[in-house]
């Protein structure tokens, strides 16, 4: 539905895109992982016809985006990160003025736009100024907009960065509702937790190029995997600590008896923190805390790349 | 999609946005209305008894100040009004709406047409208020009905002209702020250099010489023939040409500038 080949873009000296190689598979939701600067809103822009590549080609529903800009813009929404809705209109005038610039009826633009203030809990608010509404309300607002014309294809640019744990959540369930009906979705996050939850694939892209594709649990085996982290009250019984984890998980426990921590990789969840909690106690450990970690974006960086994520953001800034 | 019914039908739905905004910030319309009267009023009131004397002197005819410098108050306005396109598209491009624009299947040329046929109805209400308060503090038009609908609807195009200048400059000055400096700085000093307030053979030869040859004047002595049903200027072609000359370099640079812009 959506396939990207050798696509390339530069800003002066910078390459926001080297030959970005990537798809989306029909009903599909692509997560697009990377730092600040990676090149994922202009691989975004490219896509949505808002930036023309110096090199490459892309086709999205299997028209060609440099060719026919005007076609693609018929079968696509986008929702950003910087939500592009009319301040100064109410949520219900922007998605009628948005529905009949994707050339809806006015009576079906109407429609559309009462059913998605509905559904996207915006009823009470939709006859004030978008000026007054939250960072959230925005968002929803924004994804109503690309959702119009119900177009097959909708890309999202982070779209919950900033937003709080609540307004997260509804944005999630909203996306995931999108490709449960059928629409493809490509996605761009710099959140793992948000590509885990909502992906079907994910592409992690590092300067301008895709340098991993796979599953949520494919990308995490090739990362250094989960691991079991506790944190102990006497920093004395980390080595009693380290001998029980080593025992339950996989190589070597890593310590730190500056903070007390004690971490060990693990492969499967199966009984482990019982059997953890009851071997520690055994050992005459006392444990503040425990539980399992997953992969940080700055460890699957790390892994991929040999460098964590936010060096690589700074080292964009500084070629940008 | 790219028909002209599709152009018409999208430069429509901007042209209601932008009287929606006007709606919700009614101040937006202060350049057409509120200083107008006071240019009107400032002018006949102020200057009116201390150059009136002189421009009646030199002008040949005897004519009251008011009906002088009426037509350079009309064109004054019509003329910011038009370039402040430029402030209201900058505006525009700061956020994010005219990338939402782009990347729906509308006609991408409606976002700058809605914008001055917006203008051309600001036109048009600047025109009708001072219109009214010229009246009203002794302004007599005496042209007939045809020389001041000639004398309106050269305003009108003058203005649509200028808009589209608004629309270059918009896309082409990075913020709204340093296109007001740019506003003052140019548009200002030509709108003084210029016959609106006294005839240009007061002026020093060397200024009179620019005055005298600059679109503004043109536009302004036959707004003001048309106005006051004499023939002093005869610069009806002039005038005309000096408009549609201004509207086929802005028209195309505009959209090609604009183009530019958003394609980065």
């Amino acid at each position: 539905m959506i396939e990207a080949v050798g696509l390339h873009k530069s800003f002066g000296d910078t390459h926001a895109l080297a030959g970005l190689d990537f798809d989306v598979a029909e009903g599909k939701i692509l997560g697009m992982l990377g730092p600040n600067g990676a090149g994922k809103t202009t691989a975004v822009r490219v896509l949505t016809t808002l930036t023309r590549p110096d090199s490459g080609s892309a086709t999205v529903a299997g028209i060609d985006v440099l060719r026919h800009p005007d076609r693609v813009r018929s079968q696509i929404g986008v929702a950003g990160q910087y939500a592009a809705l009319d301040e100064l209109l109410t949520g219900r005038e922007n998605l009628g003025m948005i529905g009949r610039l994707y050339r809806l009826d006015a009576a079906t633009a109407r429609r559309r736009a009462d059913e998605l203030l509905e559904r996207f809990e915006l009823n009470d608010a939709a006859d004030r100024t978008v000026k007054t509404y939250s960072g959230g309300m925005r968002r929803r607002l924004d994804l109503g907009a690309a959702l119009m014309a119900q177009p097959p294809v909708v890309f999202l640019d982070e779209p919950t960065t900033g937003l709080d744990p609540k307004g997260r959540l509804a944005m999630w369930d909203l996306i995931g509702g999108l490709a449960r009906g059928g629409t493809t979705v490509l996605m761009t996050t710099q959140y793992l937790e948000e590509a885990d939850r909502l992906a079907d694939d994910i592409v992690v892209i590092d300067r301008g190029r895709a340098i991993a594709r796979g599953t949520a649990l494919e990308l995490k085996q090739q990362v250094a995997g989960e691991r079991l982290e506790i944190t102990i009250s006497d920093s004395e019984y980390l080595g009693a600590a380290a001998r029980v984890l080593e025992a339950l998980g996989e190589g070597h426990a890593h310590v730190d008896t500056e903070t007390r921590h004690a971490s060990i990789a693990v492969s499967s969840h199966d009984g482990v923190l019982t059997r953890a909690i009851r071997e520690l106690d055994a050992a005459g450990v006392n444990v503040d805390d425990i539980g399992f970690r997953r992969p940080t974006l700055d460890e699957v960086f790390l892994a991929l790349t040999g460098r964590p994520a936010e060096e690589a953001e700074s080292l964009e800034e500084v070629k940008a | 999609m790219r028909s002209f019914g599709g152009w018409l039908h999208d430069s429509w739905e901007m042209v209601l946005r932008n009287l929606i905004h006007i709606k919700r910030t009614p101040e937006l319309l202060l350049d057409v209305t509120l200083s107008p009267i006071m240019f009107v009023l400032l002018f006949n009131f102020v200057f009116g008894g201390a150059i009136g004397g002189i421009v009646g002197a030199q002008g040949g005819e005897e004519q009251d100040y008011i009906n002088y410098m009426m037509a350079g108050i009309f064109v004054q306005t019509i003329a910011f009004a038009g370039i402040y396109t430029s402030v209201l598209l900058a505006n525009d491009l700061q956020k994010g709406m005219i990338d939402r624009f782009r990347s729906l299947p509308m006609s991408q040329s409606a976002v700058l047409t809605g914008r001055t046929l917006t203008d051309l109805l600001r036109a048009m209400l600047a025109i009708a208020i001072m219109w009214i308060v010229g009246m009203l503090v002794g302004f007599r038009p005496e042209g007939g009905i045809a020389g001041n609908a000639a004398a309106i609807g050269l305003m009108l195009l003058f203005g649509f002209a200028l808009s589209w200048v608004g629309v270059a400059a918009g896309a082409l000055v990075r913020t709204p702020e340093a296109l007001q400096g740019i506003i003052f700085a140019v548009v200002f000093p030509l709108t003084f250099v210029s016959s609106a307030f006294v005839p240009t053979g007061s002026m020093p030869d060397w200024l009179a010489w620019f005055a005298d040859r600059q679109p503004m004047t043109l536009v302004m002595n036959e707004v003001r023939d048309l106005t006051l049903g004499i023939d002093i200027y005869s610069a009806e072609l002039s005038a005309t040409l000096w408009c549609v000359g201004i509207l086929a370099v802005a028209f195309p640079l505009g959209l090609w500038l604009y183009n530019r812009r958003t394609t980065q």
